[in-house]
């Protein structure tokens, strides 16, 4: 076993065993606590496949901005364990054997491919922010731009939707 | 590294995700269980895109490998524009019934 | 050719005018202006009519091609006239008994509303364009729309007063009566089609197109086309209509019912008499069911006490009668006793009218007697028409009568006799009829004896000449034997050929004295019995099954109206209660059954949907990666 599948497996089994409990726990602090541990682990994944342009932003972005702001929420909301309300106990049932089954079933099928194909690691340019930013002003100069607007307009729902009514709404 | 390993990682953390959406009643933990399942398309497209760059295409231009890359950059823009409005939109539930079962909006059904 | 042909078209486009001025007008048209409009139409016609037969006369007969109607690639029916011999002839006498009877409509409907007053012409104008579109027809296809025409406004005009149920339902019943028969005359058209592959009179009665039909094909078509006959001309056993018919308003009865539309299957079959010729056995099946025909409605005439009703009973008598001229061949005879009877028929008819309008409205000769003192224009007409359809010698009905007795006699003196039997008969019901009315005492209230009145002019000078016509009518076919030459006869024989039948003339004499004779008695015999006629109570044996008709109604409501209701009643309650219903109720049924089982699913909540979206993906993942 080589270096680098041992830090694949660690951070594998990091992603899966955070993503687990953040589906799992009652309280939902901690569920946003171990999402953000599966952004490390990913960030990590990023890492290693030398693409640390995206790792760097999944941190700043996810980790640091979204997960934040998921924090805040819940915190404004003081929610805690007793506020989660009980599912029925068969729905979560069913829940959880269809996802299992749909994963089993991908899973087969991917294990069909007799194609090797390797991924490289730890290695190449291609995610470096140079290639990245000739290429992201170059051929994608116009989504970019595109996506400053979508920025702009979402900021302006949220302001929108999050303000307070004026009017009363049962009129 | 061989790519099925990161496939079934996706797999995983996608079905994850599905399986949490499935069985939480809270917005909130909904939509971050939709947030992994972002993530985990992610993590599966820079694994393709390192895939590609192995590939002998991949020397002929230099771009040929970072596209998927910036696509998981706009996948992130698009998710932070998400998440802006969505919580917004929770917030706003939260305000008017007090609570973030989706359950308790059910008005749908009639 | 000449220039009056092409004016053709106006005859019967002249009355299809007044009915659109009528009918569209009527809510602002003045009775005045109506009547006028509907009169002036016929009239007008009527000149053109006696200026196509001063033509036709001369020997001008012609076919008058306007536009191919129906143009198929093996079939192509033209829209044409034929105006010759026979169909000028018939032209003469709708628009002008036609016109009459419009002059006397203006006076006897004045009581209508104007609205109803107009819609009476107008339809009376629609009924005179069929009629004339019926006998112009330079086919059988433009004969068979005026045909239906003629049924629509004999249906329109006896229902004419709708909202008197009796009424309505004895126009559905001409009309449906009607409609057996046009099927049977449909089904001869498509025959002819089918064997001949053309309808135009002129290609179909050339010897090569006869050629082509065998003589099942003959028999079936004439056979065919004696049933659309006998719907039309109220023949056993389709003649319990006309006497229901009498529901609408005399004149309509006296056009229509008696003197043109029932005429219409004499009209067909002497225009088709080259085929005819060749069909022995239909012609057989004529004979009888004319001779039948009229021996049972004179017999029935005999003991009805409605005015109408003895007068309805009286033409599907006579009708028989051109039946039996037709049957033994005797085409001309036939055509000679439509034009005589349609003067005396009409005249009695419009004469009844008369002493309805003076009666107010009253049709039941028991209730009236003596007359003749308050109205004597009306009684001296009507007798005169009932001496006419007696056979009295000199009025127009002792001629054509008597062809038709001598040509039953030339066939086989059992029908000659039988004829003849009905003809007595004929007598003797009429002038029970005129002793009853116009003889005697007035039976009827005080009221109506004050009210008693002669009819004003309008209506008296039809009668007087539609008498006149009655009584020199007869001179356009008087018989060599009386030293004339048979006008009639040479006239139509361009068109119609009779078999000849050739009597000694000392033969022909007897017949004629014979039947006068007996004709004398037999009026003198109603003259001995109902001179001092009183109300009698219930009539009974064969009294009684006269008064009823032979019970030819209740015969038919068993045997054809009461099962039909029954299979009906079956369809109704079972198969489309049960089964079409069933099915259709079952289908809404299910659908709402299975909706509301599959509603369950639409729960409203999100967490459900996915759920189902991604047990979907699964289905979709393993049907495509497995089967």
């Amino acid at each position: 076993m080589s270096i680098i599948q041992i830090i694949f497996l660690l951070l594998s089994v990091m992603a899966v065993g955070s993503a687990l409990m953040m589906i799992t726990s009652k309280n939902p602090v901690n569920s946003v606590l171990w999402l953000i541990v599966v952004f490390f682990a990913i960030s990590g994944h990023y890492i290693l496949l030398n693409a640390q342009f995206l790792a760097i932003v999944n941190i700043i972005v996810y980790a640091g901005a979204i997960m934040v702001l998921f924090l805040f929420v819940v915190m404004l909301m003081n929610l805690n364990a007793e506020t989660e309300p009980i599912k029925n106990r068969r729905l979560q049932l069913i829940g959880v054997t269809s996802g299992g089954a749909l994963m089993l079933i991908i899973i087969s099928a991917v294990s069909k491919i007799d194609v090797e194909q390797l991924v490289q690691i730890n290695a190449g340019d291609s995610g470096l922010i140079k290639v990245l930013g000739m290429n992201l002003f170059k051929n994608y100069v116009l989504p970019f731009e595109i996506s400053s607007v979508l920025f702009l307009s979402a900021m302006i729902g949220a302001v929108v939707i999050g303000k307070k009514e004026e009017i009363d709404i049962k009129k | 590294m061989d790519i099925k390993a990161y496939i079934i990682l996706s797999l995983v953390l996608f079905t994850i995700g599905i399986v949490g959406v499935l069985v939480r009643r809270n917005a909130i933990i909904i939509f971050m269980c939709v947030e992994l399942m972002l993530n985990a398309v992610n993590l599966l497209l820079v694994a393709f895109s390192k895939m590609h760059a192995m590939s002998t295409a991949a020397k002929a231009s230099a771009n040929f490998a970072s596209d998927a890359q910036i696509f998981v950059f706009f996948i992130m823009v698009v998710a932070a524009a998400e998440v802006s409005v969505g919580l917004a939109i929770i917030v706003m539930m939260y305000r008017n019934v007090h609570t973030v079962d989706v359950n308790f909006l059910n008005r749908l059904k009639n | 050719m000449n220039n009056i042909f092409k004016l053709v078209w106006l005859i019967p486009i002249l009355p299809l005018l007044g009915f659109l001025i009528n009918g569209l007008g009527r809510k602002t048209l003045s009775k005045t202006v109506s009547g006028f409009v509907g009169s002036a139409v016929v009239f007008a016609s009527f000149v053109l009519s006696v200026l196509v037969f001063i033509q036709v006369k001369a020997g001008n007969a012609s076919t008058i091609h306007f536009f191919d109607f129906i143009h198929l690639k093996s079939l192509n029916i033209a829209f044409d006239f034929k105006i010759d011999q026979l169909s000028s002839l018939f032209l003469l006498i709708i628009t002008g008994v036609g016109f009459l009877i419009h002059v006397y409509s203006t006076s006897y409907m004045h009581d209508e509303d104007g609205k109803d007053f107009a819609k009476y012409f107008a339809y009376l104008n629609l009924f005179v364009f069929s009629m004339l579109l019926l006998v112009m027809g330079g086919n059988y296809l433009i004969m068979f729309i005026g045909w239906e025409g003629v049924g629509l406004c004999s249906y329109l005009l006896i229902g004419y007063w709708f909202k008197n149920v009796d009424y309505t339902n004895a126009a559905k019943k001409a009309f449906i009566m009607n409609r057996i028969g046009d099927l049977g005359f449909l089904l001869a058209l498509f025959w002819l089609i089918s064997k001949v592959g053309t309808i135009e009179y002129n290609q179909v009665f050339t010897a090569a197109s006869l050629a082509k039909l065998s003589t099942f094909d003959i028999t079936g078509i004439t056979l065919l086309m004696f049933v659309g006959a006998t719907g039309k001309s109220a023949q056993i056993p389709l003649f319990t209509w006309l006497p229901d018919a009498m529901a609408g308003p005399t004149p309509v009865s006296a056009l229509i019912h008696a003197a043109t539309m029932v005429t219409a299957g004499i009209y067909m079959i002497a225009r088709s008499n080259a085929l005819f010729t060749l069909a022995p056995i239909t012609l057989n099946v004529i004979t009888i069911v004319g001779l039948a025909t009229a021996l049972l409605a004179a017999s029935i005439a005999i003991k009805q006490n409605d005015i109408k009703k003895v007068l309805a009973y009286s033409t599907v008598s006579q009708l028989g009668f051109m039946f039996v001229a037709l049957g033994t061949g005797n085409y001309v005879a036939a055509v000679f006793h439509v034009i005589t009877h349609a003067f005396f028929k009409a005249l009695m008819f419009l004469g009844s009218g008369s002493v309805i309008h003076a009666m107010g409205g009253e049709q039941d000769i028991r209730k009236m007697g003596g007359l003749h003192k308050h109205m004597k224009i009306t009684s001296i007409t009507f007798l005169i028409g009932c001496l006419a359809i007696a056979g009295i010698p000199g009025f127009s009905g002792f001629f054509s009568k008597d062809e038709i007795l001598a040509g039953a006699f030339s066939h086989s003196p059992v029908i000659f006799s039988l004829v003849l039997f009905a003809a007595l008969l004929t007598a003797f019901y009429m002038f029970r009829l005129y002793i009853i009315t116009f003889t005697g005492t007035f039976r009827g209230t005080h009221d109506q004896e004050h009210h008693l009145h002669e009819s004003p002019k309008a209506m008296t000078l039809p009668l007087i000449i539609l008498a006149i016509l009655s009584v020199v009518g007869g001179f356009i076919g008087v018989p060599e034997v009386l030293g004339g030459n048979h006008w009639l006869a040479s006239y139509l024989s361009p068109v119609v050929k009779s078999a000849s039948h050739h009597l000694e003339h000392s033969t022909e004499y007897m017949l004629m004295g014979i039947t006068t004779v007996l004709v004398l008695i037999s009026i003198t015999f109603a003259w001995v019995k109902f001179k001092n006629y009183k109300v009698s109570g219930e009539s009974t044996g064969l009294g009684k099954i006269l008064e009823n008709k032979w019970y030819v109604d209740e015969l038919y409501q068993m045997a054809i109206v009461n099962p039909l209701k029954s299979i009906s009643a079956f369809f109704n309650n079972i198969i489309e209660m049960k089964l079409i219903d069933g099915a259709v109720n079952g289908v809404g049924k299910l659908v709402t059954y299975s909706s509301r089982q599959l509603r369950w699913l639409q729960s409203g909540q999100v967490g459900a949907y996915v759920l189902l979206m991604v047990i979907g993906m699964l289905i979709l993942f393993f049907i495509q990666l497995f089967l």
